[in-house]
């Protein structure tokens, strides 16, 4: 008769022959660990269009990694989450990923709203943070484990509009007097402020210092109140859509500036420039990689043409100049620090960070002490010869001339801008 | 001086644009009390609409919106069959309604992302870019065209309304459902079709949007705001009211950009609805 | 106090669930639970708060983002300017936006039902671009918190926050039942069912509403305070962001409105999902989840959870 007791001894019998038995079977033989790379992304919300953009060249890298072999004889994995351009999410995710996950690596979100907030986290872990565009983030942590990939560097508020006002200060007879327009968001006002400092530097006149609200719809009245004050240059800071909506009203208000441009976010999408097409000609705006012939570093074109592969059908940019191959580059940077330092030791990557020159698809990277770049690499491009409604222009070179800096000039500037 | 008049007229031109942005809400919202926070989401539906057949076919983005409209339409009566059964027969309208519609405002902007991805998104058309120059004062077509079909589209509303058997019902099951019962309507079905007539406004009102400017899934948040304190401004229920407000919020935005600073815009626009409503509670020609 | 054995219970399971909560940071360190849990209690503040006004009094709140924000600049500005302890940043933030809802309980004497919540949609646009211009707590460029990286009793500067961010959470609970069972709730819900009346029958109802909005502001003001420090960069986008408000609202719709404990069951729940989402899912999903989780609940349980549960014991005892 079956009852409680003799249940449970059966159970118990049943339990360590299981036991028994597995002990036995032999286990196979553990393929290498993975190595964990951790990071939170920008995959919905208002950044979300250049997070996944971001994402798919980051994956570009981790699949080439992987058929080399991995990082170390270590196959390596992603472990992400989407902080929906959130930062209250960020604290969340980055704890995760560290506590629970148990990543190896990190590296960090899109955009400073998103990079900061992980910061004390990585710094009280004393870890190496390769950090993918966010302006000037360090300057309030002047944590020495902090990389900053994109080009505006040692001083990123200010380096990032330095180009503009050094090509207006070259131009004969010299403008006088400069307008600066910027949204009300982190980036562009620090643009701003960047500009102020330049114009001042070079020995402009601001006659128009405003900012607007990132709603606002229509941008006729604010380009009508910069062309009263009849400025020789505009200096604009904007968000994509602002960026339209700027050059649109420019020319249906027939703005008279000498030049035009500067930190107009969204003028390096293909989308927004095969829209504007001949309303871009002669802006100078600036860029960080354009597919012109000084600029065609070691594997970069593989690299684009593996993006746009992927790229097809996500809805995202489909040409990719933009961010993915910084995307892919801070990756590369922290593959051969890895490389180099053989192994996974903090301290020592970012002491060997520090000191080497990496060679990556976006050239050659170097970073100073604070993390940003040792020598800025903003550049200013001149959109010229625009044909409307053809996006396969884009492709190739000869639309966006780079003007600024020097050693990668790739053309003469067009002065004044509205011909 | 050529400065000050060219404020008032692009604030009139964006005015017009908000008005039609505003219409379809006056009815849901101004009229059956419906809090339809989706509203701006579904503008943003018909600007992707708007954008496809653009992209695709080359058509142009006002004819898409108006051919578009019957479809919304049935998506509204759809809508608003649910909702009814939900909230309305039980009688826990407002608030429950508000936390739906909230839930709605989410869906459709998540089928956006999944369908269309989060890259901005713009038309193009022969207008576009093309200035009448009268004098001193410009006039871009891509903010006329807009204007043009925001007065047509909201006149239309305004005379069906007031004119034409249904369009009274509409007017009347607000103010006394029972008299429009005597009167031979059926309630439930006069709202519903109300309902579908202000989604229906949405396929136009998301075309002329992407017009004006580039468009993502997201960007209905921003004129959650706007769009509820035009219809509050002007006085629930009156849609001539809802114009007046409208065409007011859009030169208050205008001037302030021009003259002051254009990040003061939202609080002068939004502060002068704040004195509105402390002087004349029910808005400038509410019902009250 | 005690006046009854709910009391009792109540005032015991709050006393064991402070110990639990500050036995747990002695014990665990894994810092994530912290921040996940932070985010949680963080909403229903803010969700207790809002069925304050919302649901006892029946005044819709539109604004509550500005609240929270606020309560959150407040603390940067006072943290900047006298470099204030974290405690009397809190008790700073309560006040000004205690007084800011005072503000706007005299504006309920003139606007009722949707006008008043426009207004306060309103207020926070104005207050947002005051923010936005207002140099000195960095506007619109936002500004950065630098947080110590040594606490004392705690092994990390998280647990120290959501230890303080637990007492505060549990001080509002206690705070919205008192409020719940007592006189003025009875009068709170005399002007939510029709105000005419109450005024009629006596209830005074202007020093009501005041209280009402007093205590919602105060609330959530207290609930952003410590937010600069949970994310170390705040700007006016993130602070007076939609999601604040949303949540405040649907929080409290879906665990029930006319019971203090439904918005913390609301907030539990819906809290809880969105902060296992974003580390599961993790997509465009976690948005539509929120969507679908929302209009299945609204238009299921109309009251809220906690009416779907009184409907349950009441069918049992007949």
């Amino acid at each position: 008769m079956v009852n409680r007791r003799s249940f449970a001894r059966a159970f118990v019998a049943a339990g360590a022959l299981a036991f028994a038995a597995g002990a036995l079977v032999p286990v196979p033989a553990q393929a290498a660990k993975p190595l964990k790379i951790g990071f939170s992304m920008a995959l919905t919300g208002g950044l979300a269009g250049a997070g996944k953009a971001a994402l798919i060249a980051m994956e570009i890298w981790r699949d080439d990694v992987n058929k080399r072999g991995g990082l170390l004889g270590r196959p390596v994995e992603f472990v992400y989450y989407d902080d929906a351009t959130q930062p209250a999410k960020v604290p969340g995710i980055y704890t995760k990923l560290l506590n629970v996950d148990k990543v190896d690596l990190v590296v960090s979100s899109y955009g400073t709203n998103e990079i900061a907030p992980a910061m004390p986290i990585v710094m009280r872990k004393k870890l190496v943070f390769p950090s993918l565009f966010g302006l000037a983030v360090n300057d309030e942590f002047k944590y020495d484990r902090y990389f900053q990939i994109m080009p505006a560097g040692p001083e990123p508020k200010t380096d990032w509009s330095k180009g503009f006002f050094e090509l207006a200060a070259e131009q004969k007879p010299k403008p006088k007097t400069v307008a600066i327009v910027a949204a009300d968001s982190e980036f562009t006002i620090n643009a701003a402020v960047g500009a102020r400092k330049n114009a001042k530097a070079a020995g402009f006149i601001v006659v128009y210092d405003k900012t607007y609200p990132m709603s606002t719809t229509d941008y006729t009245p604010i380009v009508r109140a910069i062309e009263a004050e009849k400025p020789d240059l505009v200096f604009v800071a904007s968000y994509p859509p602002q960026s339209v909506g700027m050059v649109k009203a420019a020319r249906e208000v027939g703005l008279k500036a000498k030049m035009f441009g500067g930190a107009m976010v969204g003028l390096q999408f293909a989308a927004i420039q095969k829209n504007l097409g001949p309303q871009l000609n002669n802006i100078i705006n600036y860029d960080f990689w354009v597919p012109e012939p000084t600029l065609n570093f070691p594997g970069v074109k593989e690299f684009l043409a593996k993006y746009q592969e992927a790229a097809k059908g996500k809805g995202v940019d489909p040409y990719g100049h933009y961010l993915p191959p910084y995307a892919y580059a801070y990756l590369q940077v922290l593959e051969q620090a890895v490389n180099a330092t053989k192994g996974f030791d903090q301290g020592k990557l970012a002491a060997y960070m520090h000191q080497a020159t990496f060679k990556t698809v976006v050239g050659d990277v170097k970073f100073a002490k604070n993390g940003e770049w040792a020598k800025s690499r903003v550049l200013m491009v001149q959109f010229r010869d625009v044909q409307p409604n053809n996006l396969e222009q884009f492709a190739g070179p000869g639309k966006r001339i780079v003007l600024y800096p020097k050693a990668w000039k790739s053309g003469d500037i067009v002065y004044p801008f509205n011909q | 001086m050529d400065l000050f008049v060219n404020a008032i007229v692009a604030g009139i031109l964006l005015g017009a644009f908000y008005a039609s942005v505003s219409v379809g809400l006056s009815i849901t919202f101004g009229q059956l009390d419906i809090v339809n926070i989706a509203h701006p989401a579904f503008v943003i539906v018909g600007s992707y609409i708007a954008w496809i057949l653009n992209s695709r076919y080359g058509l142009d983005p006002v004819l898409v919106g108006i051919l578009a409209a019957p479809i919304f339409f049935v998506v509204g009566v759809l809508i608003y069959r649910i909702y009814y059964l939900a909230f309305e027969r039980t009688g826990q309208e407002s608030l429950s309604g508000l936390a739906f519609f909230f839930g709605v405002m989410f869906i459709i902007e998540v089928v956006l992302i999944l369908v269309y991805g989060v890259d901005y998104r713009l038309v193009s058309a022969g207008y576009l870019g093309k200035n009448i120059d009268l004098g001193f004062v410009g006039l871009p077509l891509r903010l006329v065209v807009p204007f043009v079909v925001a007065s047509v589209m909201t006149a239309a509303v305004w005379f069906y309304l007031s004119r034409t058997f249904t369009g009274r019902a509409i007017l009347a099951v607000a103010q006394d459902r029972l008299a429009l019962q005597l009167m031979g309507a059926d309630p439930v079905k006069i709202k519903q079709f109300a309902f579908g007539l202000a989604i229906a406004t949405t396929s136009i009102a998301g075309a002329l949007l992407i017009i004006i400017g580039p468009v993502e899934p997201s960007l209905g948040r921003v004129y959650i705001g706007r769009a509820f304190a035009i219809v509050v401004l002007g006085g629930m229920g009156s849609i001539p009211g809802m114009v007046i407000a409208a065409l007011l919020i859009g030169v208050v935005e205008s001037f302030v950009s021009s003259f002051a600073g254009p990040s003061w815009a939202p609080a002068v626009a939004f502060g002068a609805l704040l004195i509105t409503l402390a002087v004349r509670p029910s808005g400038l020609f509410g019902r009250t | 106090m005690f006046r009854n054995r709910g009391d009792v219970v109540f005032w015991i399971v709050l006393g064991a669930v402070l110990l639990a909560g500050f036995a747990v940071t002695q014990t665990i360190a894994n810092e994530y639970y912290y921040t996940a849990i932070y985010a949680i209690l963080q909403a229903t503040i803010m969700a207790v708060a809002w069925n304050i006004l919302g649901g006892f009094t029946g005044y819709v709140n539109f604004g509550s983002a500005a609240f929270f924000a606020i309560g959150a600049y407040t603390a940067v500005a006072l943290d900047k300017w006298l470099g204030l302890p974290l405690p009397l940043l809190i008790a700073a933030s309560a006040a000004v936006c205690g007084l800011m809802g005072l503000g706007v309980g005299y504006l309920t004497l003139r606007l009722k039902g949707v006008y008043f919540a426009i207004a306060t949609l309103a207020m926070a646009i104005v207050l947002e671009t005051f923010i936005n211009n207002w140099d000195y707590v960095g506007a619109a460029k936002g500004v950065y918190i630098l947080t110590p990286e040594k606490v004392p009793f705690f092994s990390s500067y998280i647990q120290m926050l959501f230890m303080v961010m637990l007492v505060l959470t549990l001080g509002s609970i206690a705070i919205s039942r008192y409020l719940n069972a007592s006189r003025i709730g009875r009068g709170l819900a005399a002007i939510r069912d029709d105000e005419l009346a109450a005024e009629c029958a006596g209830v005074p109802t202007l020093r009501l509403k005041l209280v009402s909005t007093t205590v919602m502001g105060a609330m959530m003001g207290v609930a952003g305070a410590p937010y600069p420090f949970f994310v170390t960069f705040v700007d006016p986008i993130s602070a007076f962001n939609l999601f604040v408000a949303v949540n405040a609202i649907a929080m409290p719709m879906i665990g029930g409105t006319a019971h203090w404990i439904g918005p913390v069951v609301g907030a539990l729940l819906i809290g809880g999902a969105q902060e296992a989402i974003t580390v599961t899912i993790s997509s465009e999903l976690n948005v539509l989840v929120v969507g679908i989780m929302l209009v299945l609940f609204i238009t299921l349980a109309p009251q809220g959870i906690v009416g779907l549960v009184q409907k349950w014991t009441k069918r049992r005892k007949a």
